[in-house]
């Protein structure tokens, strides 16, 4: 006999009691568990979103309407080249890479496609006002910061063009080619292309990325500014602007740095996920809030309940010697047994619901999280110990001789 | 050995004051045996729980080996019962969850003995009791009166010179009776002190000696060198 085999046993006495406020705490815990393992797995989505998108902020003409991010060039509007010289001879801290665009509608063998012209990396070196602005010299990592090292300026390959939305090098006469163009009309590599009556060569053709950008022609911006006959116009700026400092005014400053174009950030482009991230972690805390509420009073109920039923068997063992501590442990041993079993299988319901249910809710692959195992019974064995303090204190100074009948 | 000085409870009950002893002086000796009788709410039960620690009195002092239980802390008082006193309780108290020889098994695991050595006394004592074929029944599963033999044997556990049983025999049919008392008895003349809260006559004659209570007030009843008390 041991203080476990008494709790054990008298659990399974009248585990019926007991149903309601374990049904409690696994269900609440369930629900956090499956929340936060979709969340964590819907943030990694975005974020991945995010890395994949490469620019976070767009300058745009100011009637510009934003419905898809990759689509947003395709304006009808135009505004001047002459804003990112403004923007990469400002001040304005956080700027780490611009991509001028001007996308024209082209068409290649009876299709439709996009044909977008971008300026490349070397274009931006040969100014040397702009290079002073410190483009293109941010390593991947760490925001804002100016580095030295060699590899900075390795130059990109052309694969990296869709991520990082600038590429080292192309030629007037050059084209690169989005992987369903390449596709559709069997182009690869070395072939030529005839666009608005002008001949490029194809420097080579893009991989998939499952966006847009596979069904675009790229040539250099002043190429299509000259077939175009706009001048130098364009109408779209990408720019991967520094988080910290987008959090900090980046985008506003922009705003009034060129007050005749329209800025926005991809958060706004990619709103409706983060909304949805927003109120999963909204609805996670409401959990939280409930389960602590309705799970701690459940356990708290039944353990009163408990202690009332039992005053002749905490008498007895009382009057067979057992001191107040052997009680109180007792009481509270059956809180953490409670909590522990509440704990690892709300874990295990959160985590099956989650996998089973998080692809059709939030269209998303999820993975079990094993630390969640950890976050689940400490917040369990926590609220189930607190509700039990007082009930365990309240047998633990019970009168022993309420065993007896008469008095 | 126990001893009350003046001993006396009252309590509150809706608003008015009731006395359930009033002013006791009693002395019991080692090895006494001692039946204490009277009618019902005559504070019977009281006195036997005041003597085993388990009710303060309102006044006076209960003495037992020299020392005072109520200028002892709960605690303290509860570690004294482990070590000195055994109760055997009218309804039996057994802890219904749990098998025979566990509920035999519980005083001793109070005293801190390792499982092994609980197991093997508990089974020792059941088989005292004759319940040594019984000794994985529940408490449902077994008849009153070797739900009473369990108690018996849980009371033994931990060799207490003191036994203090509230209506022993009250649940049981004659026969079954006649075996408690017959064991109390043999307890007895181990050298063990008890002391018997009872309305059987029967059971009350086989004490060396009786105290008897009316309305609160310890009557002299049946005079025995070994006891002295005073109304």
């Amino acid at each position: 006999m041991q203080l476990r085999t008494l709790v054990w046993r008298e659990i399974f006495e009248r585990k019926n009691q007991l149903a309601t406020s374990f049904l409690a705490i696994l269900l609440g815990i369930t629900a956090i568990v499956a929340i936060k393992n979709i969340t964590f797995y819907s943030e990694k989505a975005v974020s991945r979103e995010l890395d994949a998108l490469g620019a976070n902020i767009l300058v745009l003409p100011k009637s510009a309407t934003v419905q898809d991010y990759y689509s947003a060039d395709m304006q009808d509007e135009t505004f001047p080249e002459a804003y990112v010289t403004q923007l990469s001879t400002s001040d304005l801290k956080g700027l780490d890479n611009l991509s001028p665009k001007l996308s024209v509608p082209v068409t290649l063998q009876g299709r439709k496609f996009t044909l977008t012209g971008i300026l490349p990396k070397s274009e931006f070196q040969a100014k040397a006002m702009w290079e002073g602005a410190g483009i293109f010299t941010r390593p991947e990592e760490g925001c804002g910061e100016i580095a030295d090292m060699p590899d900075v300026f390795k130059p990109p390959v052309k694969e990296t063009l869709v991520r990082k939305r600038v590429i080292d090098d192309l030629g007037p006469e050059e084209a690169l080619v989005g992987a369903d163009v390449g596709q559709l009309l069997k182009i690869a590599e070395g072939d030529y292309l005839d666009l608005l009556g002008q001949t490029f060569k194809v420097s080579a053709v893009l991989p998939q990325t499952g966006t847009v950008d596979d069904s675009r022609v790229f040539a250099h911006l002043h190429t299509v500014q000259e077939m175009t006959d706009q001048g130098a116009v364009i109408n779209a700026i990408e720019i991967v602007g520094c988080c910290q400092e987008i959090s900090a005014g980046l985008v506003q400053k922009i705003n009034k740095l060129l007050p005749d174009a329209k800025v926005v950030t991809v958060t706004q482009v990619v709103d409706t996920q983060v909304k949805t991230n927003q109120m999963m972690a909204s609805l996670s805390t409401v959990f939280l809030v409930i389960i602590v509420l309705v799970g701690g009073a459940s356990i708290a109920n039944y353990m009163y309940a408990n202690v009332f039923e039992r005053r002749r068997e905490i008498g007895t063992l009382m009057a067979l010697g057992a001191g107040s501590s052997v009680i109180l442990r007792m009481f509270l041993l059956k809180g953490l047994l409670l909590g522990l079993v509440g704990g690892i299988g709300g874990y295990i319901l959160g985590t099956v619901f989650a996998v089973t249910f998080g692809p059709r809710l939030a269209g998303i692959a999820v993975m079990p999280m094993p630390v969640l195992v950890l976050w689940a019974v400490g917040l369990s064995v926590g609220i189930a110990l607190v509700a039990s303090c007082l009930p365990a204190r309240n047998a633990a100074r019970l009168d022993p001789c309420a065993t007896f009948q008469e008095i | 050995m126990l001893r009350m000085e003046g001993v006396s409870k009252s309590y509150n009950h809706r608003a008015s004051a009731v006395t359930a002893l009033r002013d006791a002086n009693v002395q019991m000796d080692r090895g006494d045996y001692v039946s204490i009788v009277g009618p019902s709410g005559s504070g019977k039960s009281t006195l036997l729980l005041m003597l085993g620690g388990m009710l303060s009195p309102t006044g006076g002092r209960v003495i037992v080996d020299g020392a005072s239980l109520y200028d002892m802390t709960p605690n303290q008082r509860a570690a004294f019962r482990k070590k000195n006193i055994g109760f055997v309780f009218q309804t039996f108290n057994l802890v219904p969850y749990l098998t025979a020889v566990e509920n035999v098994q519980i005083p001793l695991f109070l005293a801190g003995k390792d499982e092994a050595t609980q197991r093997d006394q508990a089974n020792r004592l059941l088989e005292r009791v004759g319940l040594s074929d019984r000794l994985d029944h529940k408490p449902s599963e077994l008849s009153v009166g070797q739900q009473q033999r369990v108690a018996l044997a849980r009371v033994l556990a931990n060799d207490p010179a003191v036994i203090l049983a509230d209506e022993p025999t009250g649940n049981l049919d004659p026969e079954t009776s006649k075996q408690v008392i017959d064991f109390l008895d043999e307890l007895n003349k181990e050298g063990r002190t008890i002391v018997m809260v009872t309305h059987d006559p029967r059971a009350a004659e086989r004490a060396k000696s009786t105290l008897r209570l009316v309305e609160g007030t310890v009557l002299n009843g049946k005079a025995e060198p070994s006891l002295i008390a005073h109304g």
